[in-house]
């Protein structure tokens, strides 16, 4: 019985012992493969709900400085044809030039510059240019860290969920939703695995 | 005026047929061209494409018959007066007409059926998604709606047009025939 306590005790030391020396450093792509990676809109709907839609297809990479986390960096390339509304007639109407226009401007991109992490280093405010319609304007994401630690077959991976909120007017798009549709949010959840 | 075609007449059911249908497409046009660019609080936002799609499958349905019509009637000989290449400029476009016509009103249904939803014809019956869904069906099909109905449209007014002509100039009896009026003696 005493012995195998000691054996659980040891086991269970060299695995905290473990994830104490892995600090979660290093360069991570999203993981586009297993889709384990959103970037979701929301917006007001007349003022009386939420219509959120997504993209379908993008790609990204972040590195993770684990001993000076302000000198971490994230990069996001969306394919903006790729817009899922669940509403066929909507999504061709916000592919137009109405909105996205995908035609002229098929790629959506976000390029980090500073990174600013809180006392508890699990959140942090990304600021970076966002390219959208042709349009780049600084943004600041609030994000934040989820988790991170090896994968059951053999990787290891960082999540993160971050948001920003845009004025659609801010990016050239000329449709007019309403009053109470000028800000669109727009929700990023990701996990990445090291590279 | 008889119901079913003779060898030198229309008959009443491919009058209204083809007076109907062309009123038809140039109202779809009309409308498509206007509702696309509403303002999203305008009153026809939603009222204006529904009718649209609506409109649109009745015409679908009514061209599967105008077809069968045209299987079981004579179609009327051409005038004696008409020109070789005239009749086969004639049957070439109407023979064009047709088939832009199907690929229009097949196209349409296509971009409103791509997220797999069926179509409301007037709250009076549903037509269901044949393809389920499709990811991106809805730009093809709205890209090829696009040119099919500038492509008709355009075809229409030549064919118009060369109707007019046949009227005015030449004055001889292919528009007073189509309208279903007896010959000018």
């Amino acid at each position: 019985m005493k012995k195998r306590w000691l054996v659980s005790a040891v086991a269970a030391m060299a695995l905290s012992s473990g994830v104490q020396a892995d600090d979660g450093a290093g360069v991570y792509a999203f993981d586009k493969e297993g889709s384990h990676q959103f970037v979701m809109f929301k917006i007001s709907h007349l003022g009386y709900s939420w219509l959120y839609g997504r993209f379908n297809e993008f790609e990204g990479q972040f590195s993770f400085d684990a001993e000076n986390p302000a000198a971490s960096s994230v990069n996001v390339t969306i394919n903006t044809d790729s817009v899922d509304s669940n509403h066929a007639e909507r999504d061709k109407h916000l592919r137009s030039e109405d909105f996205l226009f995908v035609d002229e401007f098929p790629q959506a991109t976000f390029q980090s510059k500073r990174i600013t992490i809180d006392e508890d280093g699990d959140e942090a405010d990304i600021v970076g240019d966002l390219t959208l319609r042709g349009v780049t304007r600084e943004v600041t994401l609030e994000a934040e860290l989820i988790g991170h630690g090896e994968d059951p077959w053999g990787g290891y991976r960082m999540g993160f969920e971050a948001e920003t909120e845009l004025e659609l007017a801010d990016f050239g798009i000329p449709m007019d939703l309403g009053p109470v549709s000028q800000t669109v949010e727009m929700i990023i959840s990701i996990e990445g695995v090291r590279q | 005026m008889p119901l079913k075609n003779t060898s030198t007449r229309f008959g009443l059911v491919n009058v209204i047929l083809h007076w109907g249908v062309a009123l038809a497409i140039l109202g779809l046009f009309g409308l498509g061209y206007y509702m696309v660019d509403l303002s999203y609080y305008d009153p026809w936002y939603r009222t204006a494409p529904h009718i649209h799609r609506s409109i649109g499958i009745l015409l679908l349905l009514v061209m599967v018959f105008r077809l069968f019509w045209r299987l079981v009637n004579p179609t009327p000989e051409p005038l004696p007066s008409h020109q070789r290449w005239e009749r086969f400029a004639a049957h070439l476009t109407h023979g064009v007409l047709y088939l832009l016509i199907f690929v229009a009103l097949v196209s349409g249904y296509l971009i409103s059926t791509a997220d797999g939803s069926a179509i409301r014809v007037f709250n009076w019956f549903e037509v269901p998604s044949l393809t389920g869904r499709v990811r991106g069906m809805e730009e093809i099909a709205g890209d090829i709606h696009y040119w099919s109905t500038w492509a008709l449209v355009a075809l229409a007014l030549l064919h118009a047009l060369a109707a007019i002509k046949h009227h005015m100039f030449d004055r001889d009896e292919t528009l007073r025939r189509m309208c279903g009026l007896a010959p000018r003696s």
